[in-house]
Order: structure tokens, then C-alpha cells, then sequence
């Protein structure tokens, strides 16, 4: 057997864990985990400008990827740079494995230079965490952080480990575990028979039926099953803003994304409902409106893996535990045997009712916003949807420009829309826009930003030229923190508390000449197009598009609150439902 | 409803910090906690006390199935079970007082295990309300320092609670 040290021990632990790559930033207790870096050629770091970057990179890496994303930070300043894209992954059950340096194990609690307890401060946003205590533990840490990290409901995993325990000095025997067994750790296989019959029970008896999907369908790489059962039920489908491109959005049966600024028709199909299957969705506030007014008479269909997210806010009659896409393959395989016929009629009107709410209210019917001389922030998207035929990984920062690309740029495929839904996080566009286009070198990847958001993360521009990463940053420059400024609007009586930034915008063309990339600035609407269409032929360039939108447009519709239900919806600044 | 969880978990660095945090970022409450090793030495078993309606109560026990050092756990209070909590209490001791004191703890079948002058120190076990009855018994005014360990609790009959 090979006799290797703690830091080598990690290193081929990671090649053998099947890593391909690291997004990191040294730091002083991490420093004999990069010596061993950079004796070994399996593994390729990607040296971002600041922790948080590197979180969201490897966050988005794992998003758009289905593999796992691997973090290298240094104790301290190093970790805490960190939590944001821990929290930002956990939020959104991301899969993530984060590796912190730790001052040396005899220094541990003397508040010795750069410690801080990174377990104890990433606790409650990991869903495991490892604090090393042996250099031998080394390998079945790893092994077992990526099992737990990648299992049941993923999330992040950290793993702290003090400097002594990576020392080049002593060496130890190598052996990388090929199983993990846990004993206090079961994920569920496959979900209720029993339950499962009767979900198909139910849907077949369903005279309005809706399916409901979330980020656990992309997650679950459940896609496939998702669509073969909701053409089998011939029942409209909605998802989340996690679950865009879980289902075909161009397809007759999508009816939008529902929720908080989701579609008319799709919260409307919700709220009129006799019952939903709700899979790998959690009910989110944001989703339900206010929940004792949810959809008064629907019975819920609940699938997910995570038992502790069923009947959490909304109570399921039809609970099931399980792998998405184990339970769905077998409702599938229970429907190709069910004597039970579907009530056509009922359906047929069901969807006459719901084409009928679409015609009035879709988005993507005609133009639901009045548009004058200024780019509309909607075109903005609709034009990049046709300019990269729909087929771009898109990841977006937070505000208004994140709504409207949620809305305006129709996702057929799972793991092309990569946003922060749960925690929101303003910063995450660009670094996880690196992740996508480092694992898909040739494809097509555009960052959807605000001119807020951007400056979060902005340093990565330098991370984007040491790296080639040719990303397209698409920024509705809309001179103002929207999103805030737009609650401000309609809750504060237009006193705009801190949502503007005077003159103080920098020239974001001249700042993306000194990084060495491209700008480009539009202000007409009748560049629009043509300048877009130049930024995308630039296969090979970072191309930062300064786009001046019109500053007091709203995101449209949205959710009255508080006390309103899915259907209660302002349709502009003055129409509601 | 007042809830008794038994939890058997990893006997790990971080496991019962990782259990607290959970009651405390969820806005659960903990009544009572008590914790100790096994007599399998990579075990450590918790009971805890708790009070919430049924949906919360569902909502806790999921939701420390899910961290990963929790093994087992079982909530004692669905089922015929047995509770203890052991008490040590200082009470002012002089004159008559002695006496009365002194017929209070038979009656509650405490034992006096220290004694001075002018205090006894009072050991007693039973159900926390049995605990809270003798405290009322004696008086406030007597009672100079209260130690209670929190509830311990395993079920009746043959249910074990093990791997
Ligand atoms: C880190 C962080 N801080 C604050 C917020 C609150 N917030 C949500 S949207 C928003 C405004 C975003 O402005 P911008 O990026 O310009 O996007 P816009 O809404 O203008 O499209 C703010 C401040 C947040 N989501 N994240
Ligand atoms: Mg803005």
C-alpha cells in the first residue's frame, strides 16, 4: 500500500471521488492542500477573486452539470467568504462539497490567527458537516461527505480540516473506501406502493387535474417521467422557478410558471384545481400566497424525498416518500394497468376553460406590457431567447431582471436556467455563470443581471480572462435597485429609501476594457437586436452588455399579499384579476 | 401537548450541538434535555421534552430524522411509557421546620442526603410533576437552590429502543 500524506491523502481522494476540478482560493491553513495540488495533474483549480464566487461556481457547476461541485477555501476570512454560497446551495438543495482549511489542532479554540469555528457557523445551512480529527479519517471523510452531499435531498457538505492533519511530514496508508455505509443515514429507495396506487387513483378520477413541479424533478433527473406521465394524463403542467425546464416550456400543456410573478393561467389552473401532483416542489410561500387560502379545493398529491418538506407549510392527503423518478416510473407503470378511465369531458372543458385564461393573460400570447421609446426589459429577454434559439444556459442574478427572465425565456430542457430561488442571492449570476461554461466549454452560457447585482461579484471578470470563459452578461441596466424600488412603488408611496444610486454608476464599457473583455453599451430599441446578435457572434469574447431599460417598469403579474390567494393578482399598476 | 423524544445518535463531536441548533433556528422549544452515553460506547441517547401540537411535533421528529447523526428516535409519549427526573433541592431547615420538612420528604419518598444546622439537601425522583408538587409543598420561601436533570423516559413492556 502507498504511503501518502494528509493533504496527497485529500487530493487522490478527490481524484477518486472522480473531481474533475476545484474552485477555490489559498490561504495560510490551506496551504500544504494546494502544495498537494499542485504535485498531482488530475484535478484543475480554478483560482476565482473571492470565496463567495467560488461557492456560487461550484453551486452552478453541480446545477447545470449533475455532478458534484467542490469548494477549497483557507480558515477564517477564507470560510466565512464562503457561507453566502453554502446558504445560496442549501436553500436551493444543491449538492456541493465545501473544503475549509482550519488552523492546526493544538491552536483550535485560542482564537489563533484566521480560526473561526466553520462548523459552527455553517451548522444550520450544511446538510452535514465533518470537522477532521486523524489524517487516516481522510478518505472515508471525503467518501462519505460526496455520498451524503449527492444522496436523498442533496445540499452542501463541509469538510474543516486543521493544518497539522494535511502536513506534508507524516504519511499515512491509502485506501479509498468504494462503498459507504451509514447507519443513521437511509435515504428512501422508492416510494409507497400502496400510496402510489392511490395517487393514480386520483388523477385518473381528477375532472381538473394540474401538475406541479419542482426543482426536486431536476435534481431527480426526472424530466423524462415527467413528461411521458403528464402526456399520459393529458393535465397541464406548471412549474417553479427552480423547476423551469423540468417540463418543455414551449409545450401546449405548460401553462407558465406559477406563483408569486408566475403566470395568470397557471395560478388560476392551481387555485380552480380538484387535485394537484405536486413533485419535488416544497410549497413555497412565495408559491402558495397565503396558505390557508390555498387552493380551496384540490386534493394534494405530495412526492418528495425529503419527508420533512411534505405537509410542511400545506398538509398532503396523498403523501409519497421517495426518489422522484422512481415513484414516477411507477405510477407510470401502475396507469398502464388501471381500469379506471379518465373523464374526457371533464378534461376537455378543463382545458377550454384554462386556453381561455390563457388567450387573456399569457405572457407570451401578445406583448402584456406597454412598450414606448425605451427597451422594455421583456424584450430584452425575448430578443436573447431568439438569438440564442432558446438554447443557452441562462443564470441570472436577483431582482426584476430574474423575474422577466423567468418568464420571457421559455426553458424546454432541465439544468439551462440557474438562479438562486430559495435564499435570492444578488451576486450569484457571474460566478455561476463561470461554473456552466467551465463545464460546458462550448455552449452557449449568458448571465442575466441587474446593474445592482453585477457589482456584487463583479471582480470574476478577472477570474473570466484567466480562464477564457466567454460568458455573456446581459445587464437590464435599469438604473435603480428595481426589485426594491418596485415594492417601494406599491407599498411605500413611491419614497425611494436607498434604492438609487445618484450618478455613481460606473461606465461599465470602459470597466470591461480594463479587465480586457468587451462592452457594449445599447440605448436604442432598434439596436437591440443586431447588437445582441454581434455580442453572441463573439464566441470566443466576454461580452458585458450594457442594455439602459426603462426604469419604471414592473414585474407583472404578481401576487396581492398579504391575505390574497393564487388567483389574486395584479395584472399591471392599476388591473387585478 | 407536552412531548417526551427519545434519540439515539452518533456518539460524534458536533451531534448534540447540530440537535440544539435545530430547535433553535425552527423556533421549536425545549423543555428539558438530558443526554449521556450508552452502553454502546458509539452511542449516546437524548431525551427531550417538548411542547407543540401534533403538526409541529410531526414537523421535529422529521426533521431530526433528517440530521445524519440521529440513528433512531421514538416519541415516547404515543405509547405506555415510564418517565423519571431526579431533583436535588436546599430548604431551609431550622427549628419546627425541620420536622415538617422532614414528614414532606416520606411523603414524597425523597431521601435527606446532606444535612446541616440550619439546611437539608433533598434528593427525589418521579415524573416532573410529581417533582414540581413537592416544590410546591415545601414553599417557596424554604427553598434555597433547585437542581432538576430533566426527563429521562424509556417505554413499558418489551419495545426497545435500539439499532
Ligand atoms: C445579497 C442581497 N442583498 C439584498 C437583496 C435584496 N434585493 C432583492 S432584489 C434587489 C435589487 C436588485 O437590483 P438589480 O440587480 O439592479 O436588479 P433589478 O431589480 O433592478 O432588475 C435587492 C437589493 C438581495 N436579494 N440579495
Ligand atoms: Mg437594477
Amino acid at each position: 500500500m502507498e504511503l501518502l500524506s494528509g493533504g496527497d491523502m485529500l487530493m487522490r481522494a478527490l481524484a477518486d471521488e472522480g473531481v474533475e476540478c476545484i474552485f477555490g482560493y489559498p490561504g495560510g491553513a490551506a496551504l500544504h492542500i494546494y502544495d498537494a495540488l499542485f504535485r498531482q495533474d488530475k484535478i484543475k483549480h480554478i483560482l476565482v477573486r473571492h470565496e463567495q464566487a467560488a461557492t456560487h461556481a461550484a453551486d452552478a457547476f453541480s446545477r447545470s452539470t449533475g455532478k458534484i461541485g467542490v469548494v477549497l477555501v483557507t480558515s477564517g476570512p477564507g470560510a466565512t467568504n464562503a457561507i453566502t454560497g453554502i446558504a445560496t446551495a442549501y436553500m436551493d438543495s444543491i449538492p456541493m462539497v465545501v473544503i475549509s482549511g482550519q488552523v492546526a489542532s493544538e491552536r483550535i479554540g485560542e482564537d489563533a490567527f484566521q480560526e473561526t469555528d466553520m462548523v459552527g457557523i455553517s451548522r444550520p445551512i450544511v446538510k452535514h458537516s465533518f470537522l477532521v480529527k486523524d489524517a487516516r479519517d481522510i478518505p472515508a471523510i471525503i467518501k462519505k461527505a460526496f455520498y451524503i452531499a449527492g444522496t436523498g435531498r442533496p445540499g452542501p457538505v463541509v469538510v474543516d480540516i486543521p493544518k497539522d492533519i494535511t502536513s506534508p511530514a507524516t504519511t499515512f496508508e491509502y485506501h479509498y473506501p468504494d462503498k459507504v455505509k451509514l447507519r443513521s443515514y437511509t435515504p428512501a429507495q422508492r416510494g409507497h406502493t400502496g400510496q402510489i396506487k392511490k395517487a393514480v387513483q386520483l388523477l385518473l378520477q381528477a375532472k381538473r387535474p394540474i401538475i406541479y413541479a419542482g426543482g426536486g424533478v431536476i435534481q431527480g433527473n426526472a424530466s423524462p417521467q415527467l413528461i411521458e406521465l403528464a402526456r399520459k394524463l393529458n393535465a397541464p403542467v406548471t412549474n417553479t422557478l427552480m423547476g423551469l425546464g423540468a417540463y418543455p416550456a414551449t409545450d401546449r400543456q405548460f401553462v407558465g410558471m406559477l406563483g408569486m410573478h408566475g403566470t395568470v393561467e397557471a395560478n388560476y389552473a392551481m387555485h380552480h384545481s380538484d387535485v394537484i401532483l405536486a413533485v419535488g416542489a416544497r410549497f413555497d410561500d412565495r408559491v402558495t400566497n397565503t396558505t390557508s387560502k390555498f387552493c380551496p379545493s384540490a386534493k394534494i398529491i405530495h412526492i418528495d424525498i425529503d419527508p420533512a418538506s411534505i405537509s410542511k407549510t400545506v398538509p398532503a392527503d396523498v403523501p409519497i416518500v421517495g426518489p422522484v423518478e422512481s415513484v414516477l416510473n411507477e405510477m407510470l407503470e401502475n396507469l398502464k394497468h388501471a381500469d379506471e378511465k379518465q373523464d374526457a369531458a371533464a378534461l376537455q372543458e378543463w382545458w377550454s376553460q384554462i386556453e381561455e385564461w390563457r388567450s387573456r393573460y399569457g405572457l407570451l400570447v401578445k406583448p402584456r406590457y406597454i412598450a414606448g421609446d425605451k427597451i422594455m426589459p421583456q424584450e430584452v429577454i425575448s430578443t436573447l431567447w431568439e438569438v440564442t434559439k432558446g438554447d443557452a444556459y441562462i443564470t441570472s442574478d436577483v431582482g426584476q431582471h430574474q423575474m422577466f427572465a423567468a418568464q420571457y425565456y421559455p426553458f424546454d430542457k432541465p439544468r439551462r436556467w440557474i438562479n438562486s430561488g430559495g435564499l435570492g442571492t444578488m451576486g450569484f449570476g457571474l460566478p455561476a455563470a463561470m461554473g456552466v461554461q467551465y463545464a460546458f466549454r462550448d455552449a452557449t452560457v449568458a448571465c442575466v443581471t441587474g446593474e445592482g447585482s453585477i457589482q456584487m461579484c463583479i471582480q470574476e471578470l478577472s477570474t473570466c480572462k484567466q480562464y477564457n470563459l466567454p460568458v455573456k452578461i446581459i445587464c437590464l441596466n435599469n438604473q435603480a435597485l428595481g426589485m426594491v424600488k418596485q415594492w417601494q412603488d406599491m407599498q411605500y408611496s413611491s419614497r425611494y429609501s436607498e434604492s438609487l444610486y445618484e450618478d455613481s454608476l460606473p461606465d461599465f464599457v470602459k470597466l470591461m476594457d480594463a479587465y480586457g473583455h468587451v462592452g457594449i453599451r445599447v440605448t436604442k430599441r432598434e439596436e437591440l437586436k443586431s447588437k445582441m446578435e454581434e455580442c453572441f457572434a463573439m464566441k470566443d469574447k466576454t461580452v458585458f452588455m450594457d442594455i439602459h431599460v426603462e426604469p419604471k417598469e414592473h414585474v407583472y403579474p404578481m401576487h396581492i399579499a398579504p391575505n390574497g390567494s393564487m388567483r389574486d393578482m395584479w395584472l399591471n399598476k392599476t388591473e387585478r384579476t | 401537548m407536552r412531548r417526551i423524544i427519545s434519540v439515539l445518535m452518533e456518539n460524534e463531536p458536533g451531534a448534540l450541538s447540530r440537535v440544539v441548533g435545530l430547535f433553535s433556528q425552527r423556533g421549536y422549544n425545549i423543555e428539558s434535555l438530558t443526554v449521556a452515553a450508552t452502553e454502546d460506547a458509539t452511542l449516546s441517547r437524548m431525551t427531550l421534552t417538548t411542547i407543540g401540537d401534533d403538526h409541529k411535533i410531526e414537523q421535529i421528529t422529521k426533521h431530526l430524522n433528517r440530521l445524519i447523526d440521529v440513528v433512531k428516535l421514538v416519541d415516547l409519549t404515543e405509547g405506555a411509557h415510564i418517565e423519571r427526573e431526579l431533583m436535588l433541592i436546599k430548604v431551609r431547615a431550622s427549628g419546627a421546620q425541620r420536622a415538617e420538612i422532614k414528614r414532606c420528604v416520606d411523603i414524597f419518598r425523597g431521601q435527606i442526603i446532606d444535612v446541616s444546622a440550619t439546611v437539608y439537601t433533598i434528593q427525589l425522583t418521579g415524573t416532573s410533576d410529581k417533582l414540581s408538587a413537592f416544590y410546591d409543598a415545601v414553599g417557596e420561601a424554604a427553598i434555597l437552590e433547585v437542581v432538576r436533570s430533566g426527563v429521562s423516559g424509556i417505554a413499558r413492556g418489551d419495545k426497545v429502543l435500539g439499532l
